[in-house]
C-alpha cells in the first residue's frame, strides 16, 4: 500500500492542510515576534481560546445554519478584543524593559489561560461539528478526500494571498515592514509606535484565534493542544525567519510535508528530528530561509 | 557596591542564616529536613542561572537541560553501569559541563531574542533525547532506583551533603561574580558593543559564564538525582527553565541572594497552595504578574528598599 | 614622515548593497599629530571610523597601525593594539557606577578579563582613580552612569577610551550636543590630555571652532572620499572644500 500513487497523494493532501492551517496561526506569531520582537509564549493558549470558543458558541447557536462560520467570526473577534486588552492594560508597559519581562508576561499568560480553560471546560476532549455542506468527501478524480480539509487549504492560500496584499500593497503594510526593519526609526519618522504595536499584536493574536477556530473541527479543543501548537509554531517560524511572512508560509508548507511524510520515513524518531531541525536552522542560518540576517 | 555600613549588617544576615540553616534537621521535622534540602538544591540552580541572566544579561530558556544532564548523567552511569557515585556525580556535572559549552558556543553567536530562541531549541533537543533514547534515559517512565551509599541515607546525613556542596559552590559563585572576571561580563551586560571597544572579548566572556552556569546547574541536578534516588523526563522540559527563570526574577536578579530566596520562596508557595487547589498554575501566574508590574526588583530588591528607608530615617 | 607614522592607511573602500560609503581612501596620521576629519552628513566619517577600530570589515585596502596590519581584526583586538574611541551617541554602562565603568576598561587593557579567583574590589584603583582625576570625575566616582548629566556621560566616555591606555585615540564628535561652554571646556581637555599622555588624535567634528583651535591637519570627506588634506588655513582657502561644504561656516568662523 505504501508505494501506492493514491497513498502519496493524500498524505500529500494531509500536509497541506495540515500546513495552511498552521500557516494562519504561524504568520500571526512571526507579525508579533517581527514587528514587536516579543516571543509570545501564549500564542498557542490563544489558538486554544479560539477552539473553546467555537465550541461555545457552536454549541449555543445549536442548529442555527452558518453556526460554525458565525462561531468562528465570532472567536476571531473574541481573541481580538481579548488581546486589546491586554495589550492595553499589562503588554505595552513592558516594552521598555529588558525581553525577559516580556517573555514571563506570555508565560504568565499560558498559565493562566491554560487554568482558566479548564476551569470552564474541564479536561474532556471536546469535539465540534464539520459545518454542513463540508463535513463530506470530495470527488477529485483519483481518490475521495474530505472537503473540510480541501476547505482549509484554500482558506489557508486566501489568508496567505490576503496578509501578502496588506503587506506589500498598502500603507500600512509598508508600515509593517519598516518596523521589522528598524523599529528605531519609526518613531523617528513620526509614525505612532504604541498603536502600530497594538495593531500588530491584535492582528497577530486575532489569526491565532482565527486558527483555532478552523482547525476544531479536525483536532478538536482539550487541554495541552496549545502546547503542541506553539512548538510547531515556533519552528515554521524560525525555518521561515522571525518576521517574515512568506517564509511562515514556506516554514508551514514544509512542517506540514514533513509531518505527514516523516512519521513514515523515521517514526521512533521523528519528535527528535523536529528539535534537531530547529537547532540546525538556529545554529547556521538563523535568519531562517527569507528573513533578514541581523541575527548575528 | 556595599558602604560600609552596609557590610556588616551583611555578615549579620549571612550569620543567622547559616546558622538557621544548619540547625535544620536538628529543630525541624522529618519533612521540613526533605523542604530544605529541595530549597537547597533549586537554590543553587536559580543562582547558577541567574549568572548568564543577571550578570550576563542572557536569557538562556533551556537552563533545565544543563540541570537535566547533570542529573541523568549521574543516575544513569550509576544504575546502568553500576558506577560508584563518588565517580558518578562528577562525570555527570562534567557531562553537564560539556553540553554547556557545545550549546554555549552556538548561542553567543546570536543576539538577544534569537539566543533565547536556540537555548529554547536545545533544551527542547536535550529533553527529546532523554524521552525517546529509553534505553539508556528509561523514556517517559524514568530512572529510579540511584543507589546512595549508606552514610547519605538519612535525610539529616544528606541534608547537610548538599549543604556542603551548595555552600562551597554558592561561595565559588560569589568569588566569580566579584572577580575580574564578573566585573567584565557585567560590563558586556550593560553594552556589549563598548565592552568590545574596550578590549573585552564578548562572545568569549559569554561563553566562559555559559559554561560555569551550566557546570553548575549540571551539580544541583545530580544532587536531585540522588536525593530523590531517581530522574524523570520532566526535569528537561521547558517549563522546569521557565520555573528556574520565575525564581530568579522573584527573588530579584540584580542581587546576588536574589535567586535563592525566590526559590524558597516559590517552592514554599507551591507547597502551601497545592495542599489547598489544583489550580497552582493560576496562582503561579498571578505571582507572576504581581512581580512584573509591582515589585520587578523581586523580593531582594523590595527587602533592599526598606532596608534603605529605614537606614534614611534613623 | 613614515617613521613615525601611527596610522596609514591605503586604498579602503566600503560599500553597503551597492552603495560606496568610502571610496579608496589613502590616508596618513603622523605620531603626536591631532587631524580632524570633516564632511557634510553622510559623507562617511562614522564609517571611516568604524572600518579603522574593526567594527566593519573593509571591501578592500589595508590598515596599518605603527607596523603592523590591523586590517579586518574584531575590534577588541585592535583595541589592544593601542586604539580606542569615544562614540558619538553615549555609549556607556548605564548600571555600572562610573569607577566600575573605568575599572573595566582597566582590567580589560590588563588582560585580567578571565581572571575567574581575582577579586575586583582593589584591582587598578589607583590607575582607575587617576584616570578619573585625568577627566575630572573624581566626585561623581560612585554615581550609576546612566544617572549623570550630559556633559559627564560625555566625560565618562572619554574616561573610559583613555583607560585602555592608547597611543591613538579616535572621538567621534566629541562635542555634540554641548554648549559653547562646555566645548570649549571639553577641548580643553581632550588637548591637555593628549599632551600629558602623548597621544594621537583622530576626531570628527561639525563645530568649526573645535576644528581650528585644536587640529594641527584636517581632512575633508566627501561622499566617501577624502577631496582635500592639510593644515586648517590651507582647507579653509581650498576652492574645491569651499565648494563643497564649508562656505559660509569657513567665513565666519575666520
Amino acid at each position: 500500500m505504501s508505494g501506492n500513487p493514491v497513498y502519496f497523494f493524500i498524505q500529500f493532501l494531509n500536509g497541506l492542510s495540515l500546513g495552511m492551517n498552521l500557516f494562519v496561526i504561524a504568520a500571526g506569531l512571526t507579525l508579533i515576534l517581527g514587528v514587536l520582537r516579543v516571543l509570545n509564549f501564549a500564542h498557542g493558549a490563544f489558538f486554544l481560546i479560539g477552539g473553546y470558543v467555537t465550541y461555545f458558541l457552536v454549541d449555543v447557536l445549536a442548529r442555527a445554519p452558518g453556526a460554525f462560520w458565525l462561531a468562528v467570526g465570532g472567536a476571531t473577534a473574541a481573541l481580538a478584543i481579548f488581546a486589546f486588552v491586554i495589550e492595553r492594560l499589562f503588554l505595552r508597559h513592558l516594552y521598555e524593559r529588558d525581553h525577559v519581562y516580556q517573555l514571563l508576561f506570555t508565560f504568565a499568560l499560558v498559565l493562566l489561560i491554560g487554568d482558566m480553560l479548564k476551569a470552564g471546560w474541564g479536561t474532556n476532549v471536546l469535539s465540534v461539528p464539520y459545518p454542513t455542506g463540508f463535513d463530506g468527501a470530495t470527488n477529485l478524480g483519483i481518490t475521495y478526500y474530505p472537503t473540510y480539509r480541501l476547505l482549509l487549504c484554500v482558506i489557508g492560500f486566501v489568508t496567505a494571498f490576503a496578509l501578502w496584499f496588506v503587506v506589500n500593497r498598502t500603507r500600512w503594510g509598508r508600515v509593517v515592514r519598516a518596523a521589522t526593519q528598524d523599529r528605531e526609526m519609526l518613531s523617528a519618522l513620526g509614525l505612532n509606535v504604541p498603536r502600530i504595536y497594538m495593531l500588530v499584536f491584535v492582528t497577530g493574536s486575532a489569526l491565532a484565534g482565527l486558527g483555532g477556530a478552523l482547525a476544531s473541527p479536525v483536532l478538536s479543543v482539550y487541554p495541552g493542544l496549545d502546547a503542541q501548537i506553539i512548538v510547531e509554531c515556533f519552528i515554521i517560524v524560525i525555518i521561515g525567519g522571525l518576521g517574515s511572512l512568506g517564509g511562515a508560509f514556506l516554514g508551514a508548507i514544509i512542517l506540514g510535508q514533513l509531518t505527514a511524510f516523516g512519521i513514515l520515513l523515521v517514526p521512533a524518531f521523528e519528535l527528535v528530528l523536529i528539535y534537531v531541525m530547529m537547532v540546525g536552522v538556529l545554529m547556521f542560518r538563523p535568519w531562517g530561509l527569507l528573513g533578514r540576517q541581523e541575527a548575528r | 557596591m556595599s558602604t560600609a555600613r552596609g557590610a556588616p549588617r551583611s555578615m549579620w544576615i549571612l550569620a543567622a542564616v547559616l546558622a538557621a540553616l544548619l540547625a535544620v534537621p536538628a529543630a525541624g521535622s522529618l519533612y521540613v529536613t526533605y523542604l530544605a534540602t529541595e530549597i537547597l538544591i533549586f537554590a543553587l540552580f536559580a543562582l547558577a542561572f541567574n549568572l548568564l541572566l543577571g550578570y550576563g544579561g542572557l536569557i538562556s530558556f533551556g537552563h533545565a537541560a544543563y540541570f537535566a544532564i547533570g542529573a541523568y548523567g549521574c543516575a544513569v552511569l550509576s544504575v546502568k553501569l553500576s558506577w560508584p557515585l563518588a565517580a558518578a556525580f562528577p562525570a555527570g556535572v562534567a557531562l553537564a559541563t560539556v553540553a554547556a559549552a557545545i550549546i554555549g558556543y552556538f548561542c553567543v553567536k546570536l543576539t538577544e531574542i534569537y539566543l533565547a530562541i536556540l537555548t529554547l531549541a536545545f533544551g527542547q533537543l536535550v529533553w527529546a533525547v532523554a524521552f525517546k533514547w529509553s534505553a539508556v534515559t528509561g523514556g517517559d517512565t524514568g530512572l529510579i532506583g540511584v543507589p546512595v551509599p549508606a552514610w547519605l541515607d538519612e535525610p539529616a546525613q544528606f541534608y547537610y551533603f548538599a549543604l556542603a556542596i551548595v555552600g562551597a559552590c554558592v561561595a565559588l559563585l560569589w568569588v566569580v561574580v566579584h572577580s575580574a572576571f564578573g566585573r567584565t561580563l557585567a560590563a558586556t551586560r550593560e553594552n556589549a558593543v563598548r565592552a568590545e571597544f574596550v578590549g573585552i572579548h564578548v562572545k568569549r566572556v559569554q561563553l566562559v559564564a555559559f559554561v560555569i552556569s551550566g557546570g553548575i546547574s549540571g551539580i544541583a541536578g545530580a544532587l536531585h538525582s540522588i536525593f530523590n534516588r531517581s530522574v524523570f523526563v520532566e526535569s528537561a522540559w521547558w517549563t522546569q527553565s521557565a520555573e528556574v527563570l520565575i525564581m530568579a526574577v522573584l527573588g530579584g536578579i540584580h542581587s546576588f541572594a536574589g535567586p535563592a530566596v525566590g526559590a524558597a520562596a516559590l517552592i514554599l508557595l507551591e507547597r502551601l497552595i497545592r495542599d489547598v487547589t489544583e489550580y497552582w498554575p493560576t496562582f503561579l501566574g498571578a505571582i507572576l504578574l504581581v512581580v512584573l508590574f509591582v515589585f520587578p526588583t523581586g523580593l531582594a530588591g523590595m527587602a533592599r528598599r526598606r532596608a534603605a528607608r529605614s537606614v534614611e530615617r534613623a | 614622515m613614515t617613521t613615525a607614522q601611527v596610522l596609514s592607511i591605503r586604498g579602503l573602500r566600503k560599500s553597503f548593497d551597492g552603495f560606496v560609503a568610502v571610496q579608496d581612501v589613502d590616508f596618513a596620521l603622523a605620531a603626536g599629530e591631532r587631524h580632524a576629519v570633516i564632511g557634510p552628513n553622510g559623507a562617511g566619517k562614522t564609517t571611516f571610523f568604524n572600518l579603522i577600530t574593526g567594527h566593519l570589515r573593509p571591501d578592500a585596502g589595508e590598515i596599518l597601525l605603527g607596523d603592523r596590519a590591523i586590517t579586518g581584526l574584531p575590534p577588541h583586538r585592535i583595541v589592544r593594539r593601542g586604539i580606542a574611541r569615544s562614540f558619538q551617541r553615549i555609549n556607556i554602562y548605564p548600571r555600572l557606577s562610573v569607577y566600575e565603568s573605568v575599572q573595566a576598561a582597566h582590567i580589560a587593557r590588563a588582560g585580567r578579563t578571565f581572571e575567574l579567583f581575582t577579586l575586583a574590589d582593589r584591582l587598578y584603583r589607583d590607575e582607575t582613580e587617576a584616570t578619573l582625576a585625568a577627566v575630572g570625575l573624581t566626585s561623581d566616582a560612585d554615581a550609576p552612569a546612566g544617572t549623570l548629566a550630559y556633559g559627564k556621560q560625555k566625560q565618562l566616555e572619554l574616561a573610559i577610551a583613555l583607560a585602555a591606555d592608547p597611543r591613538l585615540l579616535l572621538l567621534d564628535e566629541p562635542t555634540a550636543g554641548m554648549s559653547p561652554h562646555e566645548t570649549a571646556e571639553a577641548i580643553q581637555l581632550v588637548g591637555r590630555i593628549a599632551n600629558e599622555r602623548k597621544l594621537t588624535l583622530l576626531f570628527t567634528e561639525h563645530d568649526m571652532d573645535v576644528v581650528f583651535s585644536i587640529a594641527d591637519r584636517v581632512s575633508v570627506l566627501h561622499h566617501g572620499a577624502i577631496i582635500a588634506t592639510g593644515t586648517p588655513d590651507q582647507i579653509r582657502r581650498d576652492a574645491e572644500v569651499r565648494r563643497v561644504y564649508l562656505g559660509k561656516a569657513i567665513d565666519e568662523a575666520a
